[in-house]
Order: C-alpha cells, then structure tokens, then sequence
C-alpha cells in the first residue's frame, strides 16, 4: 500500500529530460510504490520543477542498498571537495 | 454468463463529469451496448495513478454488464503521463480525503443520471482506491455494493493520519450502507493481517454485511499482472468472487 512517507525540499540544479535539460527546483523523496522497479517499495528520487508541470522530472527509484550507497558516497565526494578547496562560495554559503 | 453466439459491444471513452465542489474534472467511461438497463460501477485509481490498468479494469465492468466510471482523481494537479501526475501526488502526501469522495459523489450522480441505469451502483478500488472504496461507501449514500481491495491505512494510527486523511476510515464503519466483500493478501504489509482482523472485528461488532477474502501466497497488489506482485491464481479466485457478489447485489 502506499506509505504516504514522502519528503519535498526546494533545491537549484539541472535536469535532464525528455525533451532535455530543465531548470530543477524541487527534490521530491518517497519511500512508497515505485512505476518501474520490481519491488512493492522503493527509495525515489524525483527531481521537478513543478512550475513547468508534472512531466519535468527527472525519475530515479533505488533499493534501500542503493539509497544508502549513493547518500554515503555524495558525502565523500563532497568532502573530498571541500577538502580540496574546490567548493565554490555559493554552495559553502547554502551549506 | 456470455455465450459464444450472443452479442457483445461497449462503447469507451474519456468524459467530463462534475467532481467535489462542481469543479469539472474528467473521468473514463466505459458502458455496454445496448439498451440496459445495467447497473453502474464507480472504479476509483490506485496511488499510482489514472493508469492504463484502471482503464482495463474500467472496461472489464463494462464486459461483464456494468456502466462504469473512474475519475481522475488527480486532475487537479495537472497533466502528462499518468506516472508523472502519480509521482507528483506521491510527493503531496495524495489526494485529500474530503476531495476525492466530492469526486466518487460526482460519479456516483452521472452514473445515476444515465437513462438505462437499473438503480444500482457498486464502487470498487484497489490499494489507495480500496481506502477510498471503503470510505465512499461509509460516508456517501446511494451504493448497492462497495469492493474493497487491499485498502491501506483503512485501519491507521494517529501519527499517519494526515490534514489530507484526517480520519481513520476503520472510525467509520458504524456508517457503512451497504455490503461489503474484501480481498487482501495474507503477505501485504498494509493492510497486514493483524490490520485486517481490525477491520473486520470493527465490522462484526458493528453487524455488517461483509465477506472477505484472504489469500496464502499473495502479498499487495495481486492483481496488477504488469507487476511482481502478480498472483495468477490468486487473481483469478478474486475476480469470481467479485463478480458474484456484484452480481448478487446490483443485478438482482
């Protein structure tokens, strides 16, 4: 059944769709019914801008192994980054 | 039961309906040939969606000798694939409860306003729909019948309830006007078992007409044969089983 467990925060990034790239403004998380993955429940990822209707969206859905992979290895990243010096201001003053 | 020499045709299409406060929403209409008098179905979506399955299953009714009825219900949040409107209700926590009955009531009155209908209308939904199901025929007067199937968080804790579902339909069953036939996989973690003998105890205690249905070896879903949930044999009991209550109630 659908959990109804579903979190959307407001982001600035890019998207690539069907009809090509897209100003992305919002992050939708769920863990609810995936369309495509073969299980009842899956981690998904929508990123949308919802001012441009429901088909701009970039659709990911990932098993909870693959969620936690991809959260733990954008931290890495991240921080290699910022180790590095390459963050540049604007994402440092975001947070 | 249909016979190789006997007629048979339907007419389907998409048409606009009036839905919770007379906005105009559309809906998918699928009616036999002929001149009736048939008894209506009211066929409401699941979470995922105003999909393809649903209009199958709309035009499945209508084989079987129903006018059949399912609105969209997310037509307020736009257009464009069914999955892309699906995921953007997904992200809103759904549809508010008090909205998609205004949509089932609206159904409910164009079936009612069909000239060849024979007074009798059912409702039937699964997953989401179910809930929907079992609400609608709670707290909506004029249904015959009312399917419900795999209806989640029928039965919910206070903590999932929601501004958009604020009651636990499970409160409303003192309510319920007409019988009831559910069917629920033995697997599904919602509704699970323990939930589903809630549901039924509220049902017992309150002198319901009811039957359910539990089944071995079927989780959630065991219908949607594009899905791994899909049980064959599973599937094809519940239909039977559906068919004849309906039969027993709307065409009787």
């Amino acid at each position: 059944m659908c959990t109804m467990i579903a979190k959307q925060v407001d982001i600035d990034g890019s998207g690539k769709g069907k009809d090509g790239w897209f100003e992305v403004r919002q992050l939708n998380v769920s863990y609810d019914h995936p369309y495509n993955m073969p299980l009842e429940h899956a981690l998904n990822v929508d990123f949308v801008n919802e001012a441009e209707g429901p088909g701009a969206r970039v659709a990911v859905e990932l098993t909870l192994e693959a969620a936690r992979r991809l959260v733990q290895t954008i931290n890495e990243v991240l921080a290699q980054a910022e180790a590095g010096g390459y963050v540049e201001e604007r994402i440092k003053a975001q947070g | 039961m249909y016979q190789t020499n006997m007629y048979e045709g339907m007419s389907a299409e998409t048409v606009t309906m009036q839905g919770a406060k007379g906005d105009k929403i559309n809906a998918y209409f699928a009616k036999p040939l002929g001149d009736g008098p048939f008894p209506g179905m009211v066929v409401i979506h699941h979470a995922p969606g105003w999909d393809e399955w649903y209009r199958e299953c709309t035009r499945k009714f209508a084989h079987h000798g129903y006018m059949a009825i399912s609105p969209n219900l997310y037509f307020r949040d736009g257009h464009g694939t069914p999955e892309d409107v699906g995921a953007k209700v997904r992200a809103a926590g759904g549809v508010a409860d008090d909205q998609v009955l205004g949509d089932l009531e609206g159904a409910l009155r164009f079936l009612r306003s069909q000239p060849n209908l024979n007074g009798k209308v059912g409702v039937f939904g699964t997953c989401s729909g179910g809930r929907h199901g079992f609400l609608a025929a709670c707290r909506l007067k004029g249904f015959n019948a009312a399917v419900e199937c795999w209806g989640g968080r029928v039965v919910a804790s206070k903590e999932e309830l929601t501004q958009k579902q604020p009651v636990a339909p499970i409160d409303y069953t003192k309510d319920l006007s007409c019988p009831l036939i559910g069917l629920f996989g033995n697997d599904d973690k919602s509704p699970s078992p323990d939930q589903v003998n809630k549901h039924e105890e509220e049902l017992k205690k309150q002198g319901k007409n009811y039957e359910f249905h539990r089944y071995d070896g079927a989780g959630h879903g065991f219908f949607y044969y594009d899905r791994p949930a899909y049980r064959q044999e599973q599937a094809v009991d519940g239909w039977k089983k559906i068919l004849v209550f309906l039969e027993k109630h709307l065409k009787a």
